[in-house]
């Protein structure tokens, strides 16, 4: 039991993260949590491809001067912090384009509450 | 409403941690991911590429095409951004 | 930035912080292959030390990167980074296989160069996409 709990601890708090990004984007009105919600998922989706990667054992996937070739036992999976590198800076970027779409939104509706914002709507 | 979404979230609760149960453990040394590309990565990367640092190699040199992609979203947000709250209306242009 | 944030003291303070922000990711960028770093976390503390100078400063700004240069500077940054796939072209191989430019004769280290290359190219490309969004959320309506 003990070593069950050992390897699947990690994935159960990032399914954990996961569904609290879910809860937050279905039961939250403010389109502004919304967004922060989406965010949550962003980083329990980069936290699952980073446990992906570990090895029992494992340093940073850097060689130290004077080596020149790695041994695959002693250095953690390169590939997941390569993408999630990118995912990271994607997931900025693609924030600042929800953020700039929620100021358009409050400067014609006057409100980021989203029933408010559908009663404007249907005006 | 707020219950039924909490009731099914707890029902995905119990199917990932079910599902999880498939996934190789945390520190496996031989778990899937560790075993197809990334041996090639890490003991040729310095030899191929000459970087040392395995995540530039994999992400400047053997995925370029990626990271160009990446690039590309980047630059198209930023843009989109100007698109959405900079535009002048008045303009005659 | 609409209203500034800080005091003369801020202005100071930065005024002396900002050229160590700007060498470190310099240091970031160029010691990528043999360090934790490179193009993307460059290009970030680049854009934070810019962003520093925004915020303190407000809109009297004195120095820094006004958001048009920014965009010029991010479609730069992309340019660089398809530019070098296509030279790579021209020289016979594949795009972005830069083992075949005329930078040297041992391939690693060619390699190495073209991978540099590209990388300040990610760098002034996330560096003016986010100034770009920074100055554009902070900013005025227009």
């Amino acid at each position: 039991m003990l070593a069950l709990t050992a390897g699947y601890i990690n994935f159960w708090l990032i399914a954990i993260l996961l569904l609290v990004g879910f809860y937050g984007i279905i039961a939250t009105e403010n389109l502004l949590k919304k967004l922060m919600a989406l965010n949550v998922i962003s980083v329990a989706i980069i936290l699952f491809y980073l446990n992906l990667g570990q090895k029992a054992g494992g340093t940073v996937p850097i060689l130290p001067p004077g080596v020149e070739a790695g041994v695959t036992e002693a250095y953690a999976n390169p590939l997941p912090h390569t993408l999630m590198l990118t995912a990271i800076v994607v997931g900025v970027a693609t924030t600042g384009v929800g953020l700039a779409m929620l100021r358009k939104i409050y400067k014609r509706y006057g409100s980021l509450e989203e029933p408010v914002v559908l009663k404007e709507m249907r005006k | 409403m707020k219950k039924v979404t909490f009731f099914f979230l707890m029902l995905m609760a119990v199917l990932f941690i079910f599902v999880s149960l498939d996934l190789a453990p945390t520190d496996d040394v031989n778990s899937p991911a560790a075993t197809h590309v990334s041996p090639r990565y890490i003991e040729e990367a310095h030899e191929e590429t000459g970087a040392a640092n395995m995540v530039t190699a994999v992400l400047a040199d053997y995925r370029g095409y990626d990271t160009l992609g990446e690039t590309t979203v980047i630059f198209t947000a930023g843009i989109a951004c100007l698109l959405i709250l900079d535009v002048r209306q008045k303009q005659k242009w | 930035m609409q209203k500034r944030f800080g005091s003369s003291i801020l202005d100071t303070a930065i005024r002396l912080l900002v050229p160590f922000y700007l060498l470190y990711a310099v240091y970031v960028l160029v010691h990528g292959h043999y360090s934790p770093g490179g193009g993307f976390q460059a290009g970030v503390v680049l854009a934070a030390s810019i962003i520093l100078v925004n915020m303190v400063q407000g809109e009297e700004i004195t120095w820094g990167i006004k958001k048009q240069t920014a965009v010029i500077l991010a479609s730069l940054g992309t340019f660089i980074y398809a530019g070098i796939g296509f030279i790579a072209l021209f020289f016979g191989g594949d795009f972005l296989n830069y083992g075949v430019l005329p930078l040297g004769d041992i391939e690693p280290e060619v390699r190495a160069l073209g991978t540099l290359g590209i990388e300040t190219g990610v760098t002034l490309g996330v560096m003016g996409t986010f100034i770009v969004i920074f100055n554009l959320l902070t900013g005025r309506e227009e």
